[in-house]
């Protein structure tokens, strides 16, 4: 953390906002198993829970980026090993559209990621989690779409 | 429950795990400033009775309707605190936690950063919580009845105790014979049994067994439903033998044209059979199979006049006409047994596996000593991939020498990254002691090493053994080997006693590698019908490495032996009779309670473009007419009893109709709203 920190502080002072989109059978409790197991990462990473990756619209991602977030995840689990059968295809399918509209749009591609982080890769989640907010922290903060907030 | 949200929160300490990075104090008063928020408190541990009793005593005195737990993660405690609310009368679908340990103080050392993102998640939790609605639990009759796929030890034991309970069991065997790899066994360690002599009882009794339904040959080809309902279909792949006019007489395996040409997986392909074959002795069911690949009159289409065997069977079972078949049944719950497949040696290309011939894996070591095996229980020199000569007349056969030196090699396959097997497969090191006890006792004077990298000898009387071993004159190398190679009609192990720091070449006659044991080869099969999980080492995962070992992710559906992970044969067993009494619980209650957070169509919302059915990936949705102010019109409407709550329905849905219970677009955007505001 601390290293992160100072590598933080050489580049940016930016703490990117990333809003997750985990299903609760693989990332989920990858995420979980990373905490069980002590391993340290970002904070700049808030974490929803659904069922399955197939739950997340893609108006969600675009909900995120409007409400202020700079970047979004969508993990699930590995293809093929979906608790729900295919419940992550549909997501495959949905967010590599996603990801075409989006640069469509001149939103950097970094400010989304989807990924497959099983139930025992905890430490695969740590490493998701370092490339994003790096990806993140390299294109700024996210204000194209931003709406007024509410702040909590 | 109407009116105004009524929210308490609790923030745990969990003793020091949250306390020590978050400042629970200052989430507390966080959150007893937010909206709608009647009363928030810490409490040092929230799961114990008094911390419940916090949750229980404020819904009846304050008058809560909604409940948010900031604590470990739902997927701990999510459970214990839904009780606690049904036992304050609440509806326990009104909870909503806030992952502030696994998914904050766990992974943060900064207090000031954990504390600030245990504020964001907390309101994330609240915001939700103002949304939810109550769920009404609906319970289902399970079917009593038990699928095990696999008939090694592990799926034998699981299927006796399930039987002997008084429930139907389908015991589903690919192989020919049930017995697994335990029948290829000669002695057990530590104790020395004779493998054969404890597990075929064991075989005849699930053979015998009035409860339980044996298809051997056979392998599940289709799961469909869930716990306490499954649909399985099985495919009885044909032996082309009337299995029930079949004596066992074994007149026709002595007919074959084939005979002695094939070499028997049964004995790790040194010994031979035929295209018709038992594929040993004490095989159950004790019914002879043919080899489809192998039968000339199968593969060829023709074998002489007409097939020998058919002409030797006096019973007339023997019938090419056979087909497969295809049987349907339904169950409760299941148990996967699937076992393991042992390491293939010809990975590690430095031992010489299959350059040498008696360079040998342990199970080929094994059936050597074995006296149902192709020597008869002598361990002889082998000469492999050589037709063996013709006697003539008068001349006397000249037996096999015997090996005057036998060396172990441990590890081979396990704990080694080289072939990405990081894991230990927890019975070589006894199996080595025991082979090297059996080679001093059957071979007088035989010189026995072992190269080790630690000997494991952690069970019940296994030190003991150990130590007996090494007293019987069992040399234990510490080392490695690096090569094995000939040097005249000797084997030489190149290897460095690593306690005295000497490089030595080691001669001896026969390498016995101790493979270590793999996932199946064909898992992907299973994996692909039942939704398993792998752990990083490919065995399958179970729901919980401590406190669920037998149960998987999916309600009803079990692991037993070494399928899950490596295990000698007592901790199969265990294995085997945890995983029974686990699928005999929701068996015995007779009913189980499904999945509430289904998927609900609004119903004036959709306009039945059936997007829907076609996504759900459980067929739980259909397109039903309905008179909507005197129109007739499609709409979708769920089947709740199919329905597994994955929600991509509501992902996919174009008007929004249909949503996921406690998974709706207005609960999840709140949520959204809230992490997305960056302070």
């Amino acid at each position: 953390m601390t290293e992160d920190k100072a590598k933080a502080t050489v580049t940016t002072d930016f703490e990117p906002n990333i809003v997750a989109f985990l299903c609760n059978w693989c990332s989920y409790a990858g995420a979980d198993l990373a905490g069980t197991s002590r391993i340290q990462y970002p904070a700049n990473v808030k974490v929803i829970r659904v069922m399955c990756s197939g739950r997340v619209n893609p108006l969600f991602v675009m909900n995120a980026l409007q409400q202020g977030a700079d970047g979004v995840l969508v993990s699930g689990c590995h293809p093929g090993d979906c608790h729900y059968m295919h419940g992550n295809y549909y997501a495959r399918r949905r967010f590599t559209l996603m990801r075409d509209f989006l640069e469509y749009l001149g939103v950097e591609p970094e400010r989304f990621r989807a990924s497959w982080v099983s139930a025992s890769e905890g430490s695969k989640w740590k490493e998701v989690i370092e490339e994003v907010v790096e990806g993140v922290k390299s294109v700024g903060p996210m204000d194209q779409f931003k709406r007024r907030q509410l702040n909590w | 429950m109407n009116g105004r949200p009524r929210i308490g929160v609790y923030i745990c300490h969990c003793g020091v795990n949250i306390a020590h990075t978050v400042d629970v104090q200052e989430v507390t008063d966080f959150a007893a400033g937010l909206p709608d928020v009647a009363v928030a408190r810490n409490y040092s541990y929230m799961c114990s009775d008094p911390g419940q009793a916090l949750i229980t005593e404020d819904i009846k005195e304050l008058g809560l309707n909604r409940v948010v737990v900031a604590s470990c993660s739902p997927r701990m405690h999510e459970l214990t605190f839904r009780k606690a609310l049904a036992g304050a009368g609440l509806n326990p679908y009104y909870l909503e936690m806030a992952n502030i340990r696994e998914q904050c103080s766990w992974v943060h050392e900064d207090r000031s950063i954990a504390t600030s993102k245990a504020k964001k998640l907390v309101a994330s939790a609240i915001s939700k919580s103002r949304m939810l609605e109550a769920l009404e639990v609906k319970e289902v009759d399970v079917e009593p009845a038990a699928l095990i796929i696999g008939a090694g030890i592990s799926g034998i034991q699981t299927a006796l105790d399930i039987a002997d309970a008084g429930f139907k069991v389908y015991l589903v065997e690919k192989s020919p014979t049930v017995g697994g790899h335990m029948a290829q066994l000669d002695k057990t360690f530590p104790t020395l049994d004779c493998s054969a002599c404890i597990l075929t009882p064991k075989m005849v009794d699930v053979g015998n067994h009035p409860n339980i339904e044996l298809y051997t040959y056979s392998q599940v080809e289709e799961i469909s439903g869930y716990v306490g309902n499954f649909d399985v279909k099985v495919r009885r792949k044909s032996r082309y033998v009337d299995m029930a006019k079949c004596t066992g007489c074994g007149d026709c395996a002595e007919a074959c044209r084939m005979a002695g040409r094939i070499s028997n997986e049964f004995d790790e392909g040194m010994g031979m059979r035929g295209a018709i074959y038992l594929p040993f002795p004490q095989a159950v069911p004790a019914k002879y199979t043919i080899d489809k690949e192998k039968c000339l009159f199968l593969s060829k289409g023709k074998c002489g006049e007409s097939p020998k065997c058919a002409e030797a069977c006096q019973p007339g079972a023997v019938n090419f006409d056979i087909e497969d078949e295809i049987i349907e049944f339904k169950v409760g719950t299941i148990v996967v047994a699937s076992g393991f497949d042992v390491f293939d040696a010809t990975l590690k290309p430095e031992y010489g596996y299959g350059v040498y011939d008696n360079v040998v894996t342990a199970l080929e070591f094994e059936r050597l000593v074995s006296a149902s095996g192709p020597t008869g229980g002598k361990i002889t020199m082998l000469e492999r991939g050589k037709k063996k000569k013709k006697k003539k007349e008068g001349e006397e056969e000249v037996p096999p020498r015997m090996p005057e030196s036998i060396t172990f090699i441990q590890c081979v396959g396990s704990r080694d990254k080289s072939v990405g097997n990081e894991y230990c497969s927890r019975v070589c090191c006894m199996y080595t002691a025991k082979q090297a006890h059996l080679a001093k006792d059957k071979i007088p004077g035989v010189d026995v090493s072992v190269f080790y990298m630690d000997v494991r000898a952690f069970g019940k009387g296994f030190e003991e053994f150990y130590d007996r071993v090494r007293r019987e004159g069992v040399n234990y190398i510490r080392g490695n080997p690096s090569e094995i190679f000939k040097r005249g009609d000797k084997l030489v192990v190149k290897a460095e006693d690593t306690l005295t720091a000497t490089p030595l070449e080691h001669e001896t006659d026969m390498v016995v590698l101790a493979v270590g044991l793999t996932p199946r080869s064909d898992r992907r099969e299973i994996i692909d019908m039942l939704k398993l999980s792998q752990s990083p080492d490919l065995f399958y995962l179970e729901a919980h490495p401590k406190l669920r070992p037998v149960d998987t992710a999916t309600d009803g559906i079990y692991l037993a032996g070494c399928c899950q992970a490596p295990k000698d044969i007592p901790d199969a067993v265990a294995q085997a009779k945890g995983a029974a009494s686990a699928a005999m619980i929701p068996m015995a209650s007779g009913k189980v309670k499904v999945e509430a957070q289904t998927s609900i169509v609004n119903e004036a919302a959709c306009r039945g473009c059936g997007f829907c059915v076609e996504i759900c990936p459980f067929s739980a949705i259909e397109l039903v007419e309905v008179n909507q102010m005197g129109w007739m019109r499609e709409v979708a409407r769920v089947n709740e009893a199919l329905c597994k709550g994955c929600g991509a329905c509501a992902a996919g849905c174009l008007s929004g109709a249909i949503q996921q219970r406690s998974f709706k677009d207005t609960q999840i955007l709140p949520q959204i709203i809230v992490l997305g505001v960056n302070e």
